[in-house]
């Protein structure tokens, strides 16, 4: 569990998150966005607080304040961070995006501040917990996700597979996005249509797709769904669509699951989540160490993965997944033994 | 070497005497453009033009109705499109690169098949460039790749190489034509409309087939020769590793780059045999493209086809052996995508190596054959490369499939069509053989009329111009019944046999000297 989120050394900014973790619950008033503000957070509040900036970083620090300025101002897409790659950034322990841009001209004003300064880390690094013990195929977190993401059948951004176990009886194991730390799909994409938000949070830019489908190919997981056809029914939205919230999909464009992260931003679980009748999928969230599932058991993450010896799936892709998966007894995700 | 060459040097105005054999090639050349096209030509190009436009018409519903249309789906997200791509491109490699490789070698006998080679590799490459487009689900979003460039990502490669690649075919094809438009626009002179001959005297850069400019054509051609062959390669290596950087099994394989640069060759020889075949006979062209020159190029093409054998049971064994990953083994050889990776084996193994190896087989007709099965079936090898992995299922056991539907069939067929429709109308716009690399390479460099059995003759030619009767005699009835050529007429053979004044691609023969 190699992960970049784990990288502050100062206490107060832990402690001043310590508290904010406490409060994270379903209710609406502990919005992140809102308390962690663009304002709050600013560049000079982070420096007051002592967060010490390791040597080396200060070019990447004034690269990226002077792209969060352009993308603040300009807001628009464009002003890639070319010269870093992923890897630099995972090995200096920012959780900024490598593209360095949140969405297509929808970029929220917390994460426009982020990147403006970057010495102040987002306050949520979401993941996900799925607890395949309870599990029991019914099928609902798909249903809720194309419900609300105006799916269509084929689309599964959450699909339940039915395992076989090792005395042969079955289990079923659903599979979101993965939102890998080092998705094979960001790294193949021709035009930088797929991106990683500061939250970590892997979501395609449908503006900016090709539609080359290598991130398909790329993709382990076969998590990414593309919009083949234009006979879909998509209701009239107010808002125009968000890679956060790809409503309605675009025609010609690769979608995939986005996490619910607008859902999470706002203190709320994801579909998938909160539609799981069995409290089986937890929204988990690394930097408060909280995990909650539907029915509103609240975990420590930490203490919850550890003690239930929680797995990856393919670990050996070396994709690094914020999605763990705690298995039963005589449970595996070796593929192999699959039924379905 | 020019002191010593019979043939005086040119001088500015093309004073020098022509032989009979360069105003052979001069009339064949530019048959195309002088006479009138017949009602078949212009069948065939209303033919050909009708299948492009439902090309188009289809590649519209598809942008309209969604690639689902297509007959794609999640599980067989990449199919016939990039098959296409990989094919034509292909075959543009074989011919840009047999052209090169026998210039570089010096090997005369090419002359005439160049130009047809040339141009079939540019047509090719173009056609197979425009595949990317119905390819893409947002095919007016193509600029991204240059506005957004992600340099990890091996289309950004693609694209780059493929861009590369056309540029440099496009040269390739240029700079022998050069010295061709000057002598066609003296050729033909007032027959030529004025625009035409303002155009072509633009294009051949003043060339006056002076020394200076002959050293620099020379010097040009080499370099553009050496440079497209490892251009080509990285262009195969780079198409291949779009699949091999992927964790897909069956796809992330070592062997992938030189897999797909060998069948890019395989399928270009056999690409330039079928082409050479459909244009000697159109364009009668049987006294300069001989049965010989098929032959030729058939054995390199029997001998790329083992090697693409082998790379083949090379990618299977290994993961078959293993049994880690073999779905797509499976798949390929007993199960859904049997029928046609074993109609490969057949039409784009077998039947080439057996027509190659038994005398029977080996002439025009059967190696047309061959040739044209091999380009059919390696088409559907590469199908048969990209479905397998892509339907494979990485988690859970559901295969996917492909479905062929109408859309992606006439949008194929255009592009089939696409190729012979632009050679036509090219060759009636620019000579369709390399006049001057064929006089200088001379009757006998270029054509060697003599066939195996006669074989002899030319050696006791070139060994001292004995026995010239000989050849004068046998030649053409021998011609005739080994190729079932139209007999060469009286006047042009003795002037083909005997004229001691013949240049063989740099070596000039002079029976008196070497005796």
């Amino acid at each position: 569990m190699s992960t970049s989120y784990n990288n502050e050394t100062d206490s107060t900014s832990s402690e001043r998150r310590t508290k904010k973790y406490r409060s994270f619950s379903l209710s609406p008033s502990v919005n992140d966005e809102s308390s962690c503000g663009a304002s709050a957070c600013g560049s000079a509040e982070s420096e007051s607080c002592g967060i010490s900036i390791p040597k080396g970083e200060v070019s990447r620090r004034n690269l990226l304040k002077l792209i969060g300025k352009g993308a603040a101002a300009t807001v628009a897409a464009g002003v890639g961070v070319e010269l870093l790659t992923y890897r630099a950034y995972a090995q200096s322990g920012s959780t900024t995006t490598p593209n360095g841009l949140g969405t297509n001209g929808n970029m929220t004003p917390g994460m426009a501040a982020a990147m403006a300064d970057p010495a102040a880390p987002p306050d949520h690094q979401w993941a996900m917990v799925i607890d395949l013990r309870n599990c029991d195929g019914c099928g609902s977190c798909t249903a809720a996700c194309q419900k609300a993401h105006y799916l269509t059948p084929d689309q599964t951004w959450i699909k339940v597979f039915s395992m076989a176990n090792n005395d042969g009886q079955t289990y079923h194991m659903p599979r979101p996005c993965m939102q890998c730390e080092d998705p094979p799909c960001l790294h193949v994409c021709p035009v930088e249509a797929t991106f990683r938000t500061d939250q970590g949070v892997v979501l395609v830019n449908q503006d900016r797709c090709i539609g080359c489908r290598m991130c398909m190919a790329a993709c382990p997981y076969e998590a990414r769904y593309f919009n083949w056809t234009a006979d879909v029914q998509y209701p009239t939205t107010p808002i125009p669509p968000t890679p956060q919230a790809p409503i309605p999909q675009k025609l010609g464009t690769v979608g995939k699951c986005t996490f619910c992260v607008g859902n999470l931003n706002n203190g709320l679980l994801s579909e998938c989540a909160s539609g799981c009748p069995m409290g089986a999928i937890y929204n988990a969230d690394l930097k408060t160490d909280v995990a909650v599932n539907g029915l509103g058991s609240t975990v420590k993450l930490s203490t919850f993965l550890y003690n239930n010896d929680a797995v990856t799936f393919y670990p050996e892709q070396n994709t690094h997944p914020r999605v763990w998966y705690i298995v039963g007894h005589g449970q595996n995700l070796d593929t192999n033994s699959t039924t379905a | 070497m020019d002191k010593n060459s019979p043939i005086p040097p040119r001088d500015d105005n093309y004073s020098d005497t022509e032989s009979a054999w360069a105003v052979d090639v001069r009339e064949a050349a530019t048959r195309g453009m002088t006479q009138k096209a017949s009602r078949k030509w212009w069948l065939a190009i209303a033919l050909l033009s009708l299948m492009v436009l439902a090309g188009v018409y289809a590649w519209y519903y598809q942008l309209k109705h969604g690639m689902a249309s297509a007959g794609y789906n999640d599980q067989a997200f990449w199919a016939v499109y990039i098959a296409d791509v990989i094919a034509f491109i292909g075959v543009s490699y074989g011919g840009a690169v047999i052209s090169a490789i026998l210039r570089l070698t010096g090997q005369s006998w090419r002359a005439p098949l160049t130009r047809i080679a040339e141009g079939m590799a540019l047509a090719t490459v173009i056609v197979g460039a425009m595949f990317i487009f119905p390819h893409l689900g947002r095919p007016e979003r193509f600029m991204n790749i240059v506005y957004y460039a992600n340099w990890s990502s091996p289309l950004v490669w693609d694209f780059l190489a493929i861009m590369t690649y056309t540029v440099a075919t496009i040269i390739f094809f240029y700079i022998p034509l050069i010295p061709d438009l000057a002598i066609v626009n003296r050729h033909l002179g007032s027959s030529n409309s004025p625009m035409r001959r303002k155009i072509y005297s633009a294009l051949s850069l003043n060339w006056m087939g002076n020394k200076r400019q002959r050293r620099l054509l020379h010097g040009s051609l080499t370099l553009i020769s050496l440079v497209i062959i490892p251009l080509a390669v990285s262009v195969h290596s780079v198409l291949s590793w779009a699949f091999a950087l992927t964790s897909r099994p069956g796809w992330a394989e070592t062997v992938f780059p030189p897999y797909f640069v060998i069948a890019a060759l395989y399928s270009g020889t056999a690409l330039v045999i079928v082409t050479a075949a459909a244009f000697r006979s159109g364009y009668k062209l049987q006294r300069f493209i001989t049965q010989r020159h098929f032959v030729r190029i058939g054995y390199l093409m029997a001998a790329l086809g083992l090697v693409y054998l082998y790379l083949t049971f090379a990618d299977m064994a290994t993961e078959g052996y293993t049994g880690i990953t073999t779905g797509w083994i499976t798949q390929t050889i007993t199960g859904r995508y049997a029928i046609p990776f074993w109609i490969y084996v057949l039409f784009g193994e077998l039947i080439p190596i057996v027509v190659v190896a038994v005398k029977k087989f080996r002439n025009i007709k059967g190696l047309t054959f061959a040739a044209g099965g091999v380009v059919v079936a390696l088409w559907i090898k590469r199908l048969v490369i990209v479905l397998p992995p892509a339907t494979q299922p990485l988690i859970g056991s559901y295969w996917g499939a492909y479905h062929f539907t109408w859309v992606s069939i006439t949008i194929t067929l255009a592009g089939v069509a696409a190729v012979p429709l632009i050679l036509m109308v090219m060759f009636r716009l620019i000579p369709i053989l390399s006049i001057e690399e064929m006089e200088e390479a001379g009757p006998i460099g270029s054509i060697e009329q003599i066939s195996d059995k006669t074989e002899k003759y030319q050696d006791t030619l070139l060994a001292g111009g004995r026995n010239l009767e000989h050849v004068k005699q046998k030649t053409p009835s021998a011609g005739l019944q080994m190729s079932g050529v139209d007999p060469i007429s009286p006047q042009t053979t003795p002037a083909l046999a005997v004229n001691p004044n013949v240049n063989t691609g740099g070596f000039s023969i002079n029976p008196g000297e070497i005796r």
